[in-house]
């Protein structure tokens, strides 16, 4: 006797039930807080909002949270929440060159007007795991100095007035601002809806394509330019009002890399770019988005695309890590009925081939 | 000069409204010459009929520039209608246009005035809603194609020039124009699959 | 903090609105992908997010919804799917696919004939046919525009060659109303005859690919195949063990680590139907609803 297995709801119900249970951890250690994700983990928290396109540090800390620390899971939680809101409209473009700036580094140059900020950087910190931050730390407190007023012009702006590097894309206050989640996408893509997906984009996909790029397929020559980390005002065009409203800072990363020169007949040699913009301190996130950009560029410069971060089709298809898990993780979900058709015919195939194989002594003594 | 709060109101219950409407449009649709009965159709404008109307608030939008046939656009309500409710943009241009809305199909442009597709992409076309006296009493046509068992008789009052457009319209396939036709709470649609000839003829 | 609210089944009006919109395309244009701004849902791409927003979309208080993956309405997706929609839409439920009025499946088209009343919305993974062949979306397409499909074939004849028969079991592709080549999801092959001239209106949604595609009611749906090699459905040569039936697709169940195995109805709604009007099979427990076996 057979009796087909049911009770799949309560399943579903009692796993959620542990999943909770597993995600609060043992009872007797403290509760984290919101706040304690969003200050401590404030890079994590960074990484959720770029990649979920929502830039509400509160939501990402508690995507987190419901996602027991796993930033993919947390990126997809902020994702189906950022579906669900209204758009009212873009805001008017961001000016990185009015950040209030907490680092700032070029490669590029020794000194640069506004000068070299390190900032809170792991960079030259030995990678040495420190005993004393298991518990109870209290480091000092940080260094200060009176704001400077200096201006602070991006170095490819430095290197714009002689005209070393090709300008940036004058703005066109009528275009529309291209937008895939609103959209579908179709190839070829214009730069904006790009730059958008390497945005969105899986950082550590987008490290592995910049990291290929470096390593020659589809090389690029690229200088760290700039990369520069802080606040930017961001302002919305009110039809209503008819003015611009403040709608506060957010924290930005911005790469700007200066790639190779080139040339034609009619246009004499200069640097090329590549852009990062990402939310927060995204340094990694924004430094592999702007070597992706300058190598999807290839097209557009006349260069070969043969190399994969230059293939826009393949890059674009395959960078959104929510898409790319909910493919990959339902191959957990039950395929038994095609999997036995294709049981069904992998039978049939094996069957025909052992008869061949045992007609062919026959045929041969018949020969 | 029409204020905002002088314009005929819109859906009651926007959200069941505009899924029964799509429902009923959407059954048209899969089911050429099929008469359907759009209940959510509600007074608007003159010259726009209860059932178009309706179609207007379920499936116009910002994102949706809508052509409107000087019959319509004579009605400077309309336009403001459409605004107010639905955001959609009323385009000059024939040749962009998500829906075209014609009251007066005697005089209408040709069919290949409208947006066709292209052959990458067919869906990039307009969608017409006519306005008709009847569904009933035309001169009778015969249908076929996908979503017809067979062929189904449709006598939609509709000129014989719009039936030779239609061929046309099908030849183009899989680009192509399709149309929904109204009378009062009444729709009926032909898509570009449908096969039309007149009856005996 | 923001505190989320949704609205009637799930989607805001905008997001029914181009959904609604591309529906009307895709039936207008019987097989064409239809491209469409797929939402991100609260579940994973490719767990039926392209088929939960075409029944977002077509979905009234008035409907009576039937969710099944792989044919039965008890597999946990399908369990998971159907709350979605009874917590979002507090629409009515069944099992019972002739009560129906919108169906949503994954892998499988139920046994029982559909009627007009009806809406099939299958949840597509990979929506386009000639993919696996060729990568590129710019290349699919321009194949799709010039109604081009000697790679599909040449594909097809060198199963033949090298097999003896076309190596495809499920996702077997088909032609449209004579026009779109179109892939009818993983379904297994025995299920591509249903489509043809079917009474239901076909809806297919492919959220993570964006794309919606539709087959009118009554649309000639043809299996490509070769004059000396015609398509042939496949079913596993056993009744059902549970309702006897000789003519539905069956599940092989393991029953042991000795090679043991039986064959039961993937439709669980056709198979609980038959015992109900006392069709009996080898392995049937009359009576009994729950359990294990």
């Amino acid at each position: 006797m057979y009796v087909a297995v049911k009770g799949g709801e309560r399943a579903i119900d009692n796993a959620h039930r542990l999943l909770a249970h597993a995600r609060r951890g043992e009872r007797a250690v403290p509760e984290i807080s919101l706040e304690q994700i969003s200050e401590q983990l404030s890079l994590g928290v960074d990484r959720v909002m770029v990649e979920g396109s929502l830039y509400d540090r509160e939501l990402a800390a508690l995507a987190i949270k419901q996602a027991r620390g796993d930033l993919i899971e947390a990126i997809f939680l902020l994702r189906a929440f950022r579906a669900t809101l209204p758009r009212f409209g873009a805001t008017l473009p961001l000016d990185t060159g009015a950040m209030a700036v907490r680092r700032r580094i070029s490669s590029t140059f020794k000194d640069i007007p506004g000068g070299q900020i390190l900032g809170p950087t792991f960079d030259y910190t030995h990678r040495l795991l420190d005993p004393a931050l298991a518990e109870n730390s209290d480091p000092e407190l940080p260094a200060t100095a009176a704001p400077s007023d200096a201006p602070m012009p991006r170095v490819t702006d430095i290197l714009g007035r002689d005209g070393l590097i090709e300008g940036s894309p004058a703005a066109d206050d009528d275009a529309i601002v291209g937008d895939l989640t609103r959209d579908p996408l179709s190839f070829p893509a214009d730069r904006d809806l790009r730059l958008q997906n390497l945005a969105r984009g899986d950082e550590g996909f987008l490290l592995s394509l910049a990291y290929s790029s470096q390593r020659g397929y589809g090389r690029n020559h690229p200088f760290a330019g700039e990369i520069r980390f802080g606040e930017v005002e961001l302002e919305f065009f009110a039809e209503d009002a008819g003015f611009a409203v403040p709608l506060g800072p957010i924290a930005l990363t911005e790469t700007q890399m200066v790639n190779q020169f080139k040339g034609s007949a009619t246009e004499a040699p200069c640097f090329t770019r590549g852009y990062g913009l990402a939310f927060g301190q995204s340094e990694r996130k924004a430094m592999a988005m702007a070597l992706v950009d300058r190598a999807l560029r290839a097209r557009e410069l006349g260069e070969e695309a043969e190399a994969p971060a230059q293939d826009e089709e393949f890059v674009m298809s395959h960078s959104d890590n929510v898409q790319a898990t909910g493919f990959v993780e339902h191959l957990k979900l039950p395929h038994y009925v095609d999997f036995q058709s294709e049981l069904g015919l992998l039978r049939r195939l094996r069957q025909d081939f052992e008869d061949k194989a045992a007609d062919a002594p026959l045929k041969e003594a018949a020969e | 000069m029409t204020t905002v709060a002088e314009l005929p109101a819109g859906f009651a219950d926007k959200v069941t409204a505009a899924q029964s409407t799509f429902r009923a449009v959407m059954d048209a649709m899969a089911r050429p010459g099929r008469i359907c009965k759009v209940a959510a159709a509600l007074p608007a404008p003159a010259p726009l009929m209860p059932a178009v109307a309706a179609i207007a608030l379920t499936l116009f939008d910002h994102d949706t520039p809508i052509w409107l046939d000087a019959a319509v656009v004579r009605h400077r309500e309309v336009g403001q209608w459409l605004k107010f409710h639905c955001s959609a943009p009323v385009v000059e241009e024939a040749s962009v246009a998500s829906f075209a809305l014609v009251a007066d199909p005697a005089r209408m442009p040709a069919l290949d005035c409208f947006a066709l597709g292209s052959n990458d992409y067919p869906d990039r076309s307009t969608t017409l809603i006519l306005q008709v006296a009847s569904l009933t009493d035309g001169a009778p046509l015969e249908l076929s194609g996908p979503g017809i068992r067979g062929t189904t008789a449709l006598a939609a009052t509709v000129s014989a020039d719009l039936i030779a457009q239609l061929a046309l319209n099908r030849e183009l396939f899989p680009r192509g124009v399709d149309l929904v036709l109204v009378a009062g709470d009444e729709v009926v649609a032909l898509p570009r699959s449908t096969r039309i000839t007149a009856k005996g003829g | 903090m923001n505190a989320p609210t949704y609205n009637f089944a799930y989607l805001d009006e905008g997001t029914k609105r181009m959904i609604r919109r591309a529906i009307l395309k895709a039936i207008a244009i019987p097989g064409y992908q239809v491209p469409f701004a797929s939402r991100e849902m609260p579940m994973p791409y490719g767990w039926g997010t392209g088929g939960v927003q075409v029944t977002a979309a077509i979905l009234g208080p008035q409907d009576v919804l039937k969710v099944i993956d792989q044919g039965s309405d008890d597999t946990t997706n399908a369990i998971s799917i159907r709350k979605f929609f009874a917590k979002t839409a507090g629409v009515a439920t069944t099992t019972r696919t002739e009560e129906a009025s919108v169906i949503q499946t994954r892998h499988r088209i139920p046994e029982a004939p559909l009627h007009a009343g009806q809406v099939l919305v299958y949840q597509v993974p990979i929506p386009e046919p000639l993919r696996y062949l060729e990568p590129r979306e710019t290349e699919t397409r321009r194949m799709h525009a010039l109604g081009e499909y000697g790679l599909m074939h040449v594909k097809l004849y060198e199963d033949i060659a090298k097999f003896g028969h076309i190596a495809t079991a499920y996702a077997y592709p088909v032609k449209v109303a004579g026009r779109y080549v179109m892939d009818p999801s993983p379904t297994p092959k025995f299920d591509n005859p249903k489509m043809n001239d079917c009474e239901a209106l076909q809806l297919f949604g492919a959220g993570r690919e964006k794309r919606i595609y539709a087959i009118p009611p009554y649309t000639q749906v043809v299996s490509l195949d070769f004059e000396d090699h015609p398509f042939t459905r496949y079913r596993q040569d056993a009744p059902c063990a549970l309702c006897g039936a000789e003519d539905s697709y069956l599940d092989e169940i393991v029953t042991d680590d000795q090679g043991s195995r039986m064959f039961v109805c993937s439709d669980t709604d056709y198979c609980e139907t038959r015992q109900r009007d006392g069709h009996l099979g080898s392995e049937s427990a009359p009576n009994k609803e729950h359990g294990h076996g």
